[in-house]
């Protein structure tokens, strides 16, 4: 029997199980629009976050440091393209997604609509906004579509470096001269609340999340996981002697969790409707290398095309 | 002697120092998601290989590596004129990373042999990183040439462009003379007749007319340099210039 | 400018010390030499592979979940496979 309503329970029932969903099995529609939606979008801010870190290779301050943020950019390009591949098992290329990031239709993580405006922010970005993708990205190692799940196995094993580089730029720098001190801290001061704000919105203001839940492609709620990164993070400052911008931050015994202050949700939603400072830049500058590139990728598959035949003649 | 191997181990970290910065201009702006991180690996390879260069002149001369990275003026850096040169478009990079990958094929295998221990290991390491640029950027040439009208066009006017500083590869000046005559560094002179086999063999592979010899410039082991090297370093250079004598 | 759109790839590493080719991911190149090398520089960056496989997706022949019946349940009802349907004596634990 075949009918939509016992596929859906069939479907469920694996996904009550803790059973993984792969590209050829039956999924309901929502299903696989969400997750193309939801794998797209992790694509795309993967390729997009390399233009902020990108922006400081030729100016990094050491031979070191250069190399470490070279390999470092270069796997979020290589997470692009796991998750890019991963979207793909869903049935859509990957020049409808580079379409729909170009129109607009497809977003990315707002936080990569921030200017990197000093070489302490790459500190920042690597300790705050990779160390808040990871939580997330741990929590997804459990999400019901296997090429998803498997995808942040991958990436989650590259990511701790990540962090780790970050945090130790910050350390490096709250050590060292005053006038380093002062370009960690404002670091700190301009990326701390867009990071928690990367959780998204609040769980009783999150629309998708209950279906997400049900479908065990969100594991976890947005609450939980920002509280999560602010618990793991919060001692991370202090022992670098860095002072978080948050008047409300105290530790509260009864919860075991750290409280915090509101959150300003109009400049999230500033920033996600284009007035980030970088909104425009980003997408212009992934338009132009896709645009520069065009002739490029003729070439291959005119070169590729050409050899194709040659085989075939010579097969022949 | 020993300043003379300082300024040979400065000069080829020059060059590739140099180059590096160069191609890593390419992150986030390259044709394709695979190419961009082909283009890196490449970047990683040159920094790290200037790395060793710069470590091994350290142990003379007890100067950083970014003490020579970042504090040098343009007049000081003795790297070669292509390697400082814009990238120009995809078909430019490819065609200088392919001319380049021909010359160090054969430069690192003879200086794998140096009776100096330290620039022969330097070399065998570096010489398995070339021979897979050599491979990309080799079958890069064929496409490049064989592909589209436009690939072809592109390829010649990169070509056209290039040619002029190749010579400059090949020179042997008073200092390297006299590390080659102790077997030390590779005499240049006797590299130019296969580079120019091969590139020559590659090229008629891809279609691809070689240039006339009309036209060479050279300068770069004197400091003499083209106008692009001073915003490089004023780019490149920056952090340490604003903060200097910090760490980071 | 519309792309044509190159082929995926499938990408399968055995590591030095590994057995078997294991799939790591995917990738799109236009060509079977390309592929390998976009392959080597995405998925071995970090030391793991002695060797690499890529094979076009468009050629992989997969078995289908309505196949699973079939295809695998028999081979649940044959205990007889496995090395712990056996009784070993105590003593012997290295079997």
């Amino acid at each position: 029997m075949n009918d939509s309503s016992g596929q859906e329970a069939q479907f469920q029932a694996k996904i009550d199980a803790e059973s993984r969903i792969e590209p050829k099995d039956w999924m309901p529609l929502g299903y696989r629009k969400q997750l193309i939606r939801q794998m797209s979008q992790h694509a795309h801010s993967e390729v997009i976050g390399m233009q902020p870190e990108g922006n400081w290779i030729t100016r990094a301050p050491t031979l070191e440091r250069k190399t470490i943020l070279l390999a470092k950019v270069q796997d979020e390009c290589g997470h692009g393209l796991y998750l890019y591949s991963a979207t793909e098992t869903l049935g859509v290329t990957r020049e409808e997604l580079v379409e729909a990031l170009h129109s607009g239709a497809a977003k990315y993580a707002s936080i990569f609509n921030y200017p990197s405006l000093t070489w302490a922010d790459i500190g920042a970005i690597g300790w705050l906004v990779d160390g808040a993708a990871i939580v997330n990205q741990i929590s997804l190692q459990q999400t019901s579509y296997g090429p998803y799940a498997r995808a942040m196995v991958r990436i989650c094993k590259e990511e701790s470096f990540h962090q780790r580089q970050g945090y130790e730029i910050m350390l490096r720098l709250s050590e060292g001269a005053e006038s380093q001190k002062a370009l960690a801290q404002d670091a700190l001061d301009r990326w701390w609340w867009p990071s928690l704000m990367m959780f998204g919105p609040h769980d009783a203001d999150s629309a998708n999340s209950a279906q997400s839940m049900q479908w065990k492609i969100k594991r976890v709620s947005n609450d939980e996981l920002r509280q999560k990164f602010i618990d793991q993070t919060v001692p991370q400052a202090e022992a670098i002697g860095l002072k978080i911008p948050d008047e409300a931050l105290r530790w509260n015994e009864a919860r075991g969790h750290y409280d915090f202050g509101p959150i300003d949700w109009d400049e999230f939603i500033a920033v996600i409707n284009g007035n980030g400072h970088c909104n425009r830049e980003r997408l212009a500058h992934h338009k132009k290398a896709h645009d520069d590139g065009a002739w490029v990728r003729e070439c291959m598959a005119a070169y590729a095309a050409r050899q194709q035949t040659e085989e075939k003649v010579s097969a022949g | 002697m020993q300043q003379a191997l300082v300024t040979y181990a400065v000069r080829l970290a020059d060059d590739a120092l140099i180059y590096g910065q160069r191609v890593s201009e390419w992150c986030s702006n390259a044709p394709t998601l695979e190419e961009d991180l082909a283009l890196v690996n490449v970047t990683l390879d040159y920094i790290g290989r200037a790395r060793m260069f710069y470590e091994y002149a350290s142990s003379y001369s007890g100067l950083s590596e970014d003490t020579y990275a970042f504090t040098r003026d343009g007049r000081d850096f003795t790297n070669l004129l292509i390697c400082e040169l814009p990238n120009g478009d995809f078909a430019n990079t490819l065609v200088r990373q392919y001319l380049l990958d021909e010359y160090e094929a054969l430069f690192l295998g003879v200086l794998s042999s140096s009776s100096d221990d330290t620039l022969a290991l330097i070399a065998q390491k570096s010489l398995k990183e070339t021979t897979y640029h050599l491979r990309r950027s080799h079958e890069w040439v064929l496409r490049l040439g064989m592909g589209t009208d436009e690939s072809h066009a592109r390829a010649c006017t990169a070509l056209d462009a290039l040619w002029g500083y190749t010579p400059e590869i090949f020179a042997m000046d008073d200092i390297e003379s006299g590390l080659a005559a102790e077997n030390i560094a590779p005499d240049r002179l006797a590299l130019l007749g296969p580079w120019r086999e091969n590139v020559a063999r590659t090229l008629q592979s891809a279609g691809l007319p070689v240039p006339a010899d009309s036209w060479q410039v050279e300068g770069g082991r004197r400091g003499i340099h083209t106008e692009h090297l001073g915003h490089l370093l004023a780019e490149m250079q920056v952090m340490q210039r604003t903060y200097p004598g910090l760490q980071w | 400018m519309v792309d044509a759109g190159f082929p995926l790839w499938e990408v399968f590493v055995r590591s030095k010390r590994g057995l078997d080719h294991i799939h790591v991911g995917s990738l799109h190149a236009a060509d079977a030499e390309s592929a390998l090398e976009y392959a080597r520089d995405t998925y071995t960056r970090r030391g793991e592979g002695a060797s690499l496989w890529v094979v076009k997706s468009s050629d992989i022949v997969a078995s289908q979940e309505s196949d699973a019946e079939s295809f695998y349940d028999p081979m649940d009802a044959k205990p007889y496979r496995h090395a712990a349907n056996y009784e070993l004596p105590d003593g012997v634990d290295n079997m």
